[in-house]
């Protein structure tokens, strides 16, 4: 286990390079200075500029200011946000938290979904119990996020009035009143990419289970006396998620693109509401990092995706 | 194209045999019938409904749907309905160029990579993994943050933004076509028929174009339909962040986005674009699965 995680942690730095030469292609063909602005912005003294310039290393040869960087990203030196006055690294820090929870929970409860019913539907496919669930799966995925958001504001916030539809950061409450404002203001962000996320989910699980279900090992197991409750759980189940890793970690990048749409309807301070302030307010340097902190997510969750792989399938691990 | 044998009558085509098959799925049957419902609406509609889309009207501000104006007003009295089939031209348009860019380049590089094997293959497919760890969001934010005003001043703001949202969601969508294609060439490029054409002396081009491509389509239409559902998401959300297309190109996510300060006051607005973009996105993916169970035989997720 220990190799295979070396193995793929090296197997990370390629793509991690891949992805930083794509940003840094982005923002070469950018057309204009992306510095221009803070030229003509009177609050930022030319010295800032330079020192800027400086750091990003805009004045040497392109492969080189490509290295100084890419050097810059990873040590954290990600410059000063003029909106916020403040040093972005540390900006990124405070909103981090926000959004790594919500994504998190989020995964819990599309696995929590996902899970028994794809096995359900499989164990009894075109059963009443799986067209629903299939054709339900379907609308859900089909529910743009922005709009299920809108809805459950409309029905919840509006019409019930039970929960508060902006998210505060500063609640005034303490001690257990304070966790059931929290969580009263995070339940509409976690559901909505949640439910998202477990919808599409719910058919990879189905597909994958009902692809394994058919294999003669699982007649075997049938035919030794083994429950149908045992087979299905201990010797279908392990065998079916191996392909489900691999999709769930494909839908990743998908995953943070419908974080980014939430904490801007729920105005949750996360860092994909910080990137979307700033592309309003034309924070170019919040900008970069925020993506480049995103880049890192997905090839972190895909690193993740990658060890329980080995885990799923000790087989993996030895190759 | 699998044939059932016994039961297939002579004359039946492979594109007959896969309607039959896809009649069999009816939600997709529905599916294709309201997508076809919604591109005539937005095609014929604005001729026949002549309100224009920026009258404004302050005397009939945030109006409910009534008989002057069928889906209500906005908070500047300009009628919903004729912004919604303005907007849905543009929506359909972006979602069917992005899919047709996506499609062009994915099957160039599957085509590529799988017919070339080899080192050329192993950068491809490199190439493409890296695109599908890319976080597709906030890169596209990013671009048409960084090239909005440079296309804007070439090519206007309508046709301009429009180039930008189509390029960039192209960009970001061929990589699962190019999976897909290179896999079929690999199966397809050792089949006897490929082998026969090239003992025939058939040079690689035309074993390609004529023999492989052909019979590689099946699952591409699939990825295809799928993928004009997902540039219509992306391009919704582009323009629900305020980001897509500026405010006097109401596109359904456009006027998603202008609706949302209002939601209390005049929740009409919101859910006309919503559920628009939901029903087309919904009958699409239906008529994708649909295909899927007519053209490939397989059943790949």
């Amino acid at each position: 286990m220990g190799t295979y995680l070396l193995r793929r942690l090296l197997i990370a730095v390629p793509s991690l390079l891949g992805i930083s030469i794509v940003l840094y292609t982005v923002l070469a063909l950018a057309p204009g200075d992306p510095f221009g602005e803070m030229l003509l912005n009177p609050n930022v003294p030319p010295e800032v500029v330079q020192n800027l310039r400086r750091q990003f290393g805009l004045d040497d040869p392109i492969w080189l200011r490509y290295f100084h960087w890419l050097a810059a990203m990873l040590k954290g030196q990600w410059g000063f946000s003029f909106i916020s006055r403040i040093d972005v690294d540390r900006l990124i820090l405070q909103r981090l938290p926000v959004t790594l929870a919500v994504i998190g929970l989020s995964q819990v409860l599309a696995l929590l979904i996902a899970l028994p019913v794809g096995i359900y539907s499989a164990a009894r496919p075109y059963s009443w119990f799986d067209r629903i669930a299939s054709t339900l799966a379907f609308v859900g995925f089909s529910l743009p996020t922005f709009f299920t958001g809108l809805l459950l504001i409309l029905l919840f916030s509006i019409k019930l009035d039970w929960l508060p539809f902006v998210y505060r950061a500063d609640l005034s409450a303490t001690g257990w009143q304070w966790w059931w404002e929290e969580i009263k203001q995070s339940i509409m962000p976690i559901a909505v990419l949640g439910l998202f996320q477990g919808a599409s989910w719910t058919r990879y699980v189905r597909s994958s289970m009902l692809d394994v279900i058919r294999l003669d090992y699982v007649t075997t197991a049938r035919s030794k006396g083994l429950r149908e409750r045992t087979v299905v759980l201990k010797h279908v189940v392990r065998n079916a998620m191996i392909p489900v890793v691999t999709l769930v970690a494909l839908t990743m990048p998908q995953v943070f693109g419908g974080a980014v749409v939430t904490e801007q309807i729920f105005r949750v301070p996360g860092i994909g509401s910080l990137l979307i302030d700033a592309i309003q307010r034309n924070d170019t340097p919040v900008v970069m990092a925020v993506t480049f902190v995103f880049a890192c997510l997905v090839i972190a969750f895909n690193l993740i995706a990658d060890l329980l792989y080995g885990w799923l399938d000790p087989r993996i691990s030895y190759r | 194209m699998q044939t059932t044998g016994v039961r297939r009558r002579r004359s039946t085509s492979p594109w007959a045999e896969a309607w039959r098959r896809f009649k069999r799925h009816r939600l997709a049957v529905v599916g294709i019938v309201v997508i076809l419902l919604m591109i005539a609406m937005v095609t014929i509609g604005p001729l026949l409904w002549k309100v224009q889309i920026n009258d404004i009207d302050f005397g009939a501000r945030l109006q409910t749907p009534t008989a002057t104006h069928p889906f209500g007003t906005d908070d500047l009295g300009q009628d919903l309905l004729a912004r919604m089939l303005s907007g849905g031209r543009i929506s359909i348009s972006v979602g069917l160029s992005a899919m047709l860019m996506a499609m062009v380049v994915g099957v160039a590089i599957g085509a590529v990579a799988g017919i070339s094997r080899g080192a050329i293959d192993a950068a491809l497919m490199w190439v493409t993994d890296l695109f599908l760890s890319l976080p597709l969001l906030p890169l596209l934010l990013i671009l048409t943050y960084l090239f909005r005003d440079a296309l804007k001043s070439a090519f206007g703001p309508e046709v301009g933004i429009f180039i930008l949202v189509v390029t960039v969601i192209g960009a970001f969508g061929w990589m699962p076509v190019a999976r897909l294609v290179r896999a079929q060439f690999f199966s397809l490029r050792e089949k006897e028929f490929v082998e026969a054409a090239r003992a025939l002396g058939a040079s690689v081009p035309r074993q390609v174009v004529r023999h492989i491509l052909p019979n590689a389509l099946g699952p591409v239409i699939v990825a295809g339909t799928i993928n004009v559902a997902a540039a219509i998401l992306l391009e919704s959300t582009l323009s629900f962040l305020g980001l897509g297309f500026p405010p006097d190109v109401p596109t359904w996510g456009r006027i998603l986005f202008d609706s949302k300060e209002y939601l209390d006051i005049a929740p009409h607005w919101a859910l006309f674009p919503g559920t628009a973009i939901f029903l087309t996105v919904l009958c699409i993916n239906f008529v994708g699965d649909g295909l899927r169970d007519a053209l490939d035989p397989r059943k790949v997720l």
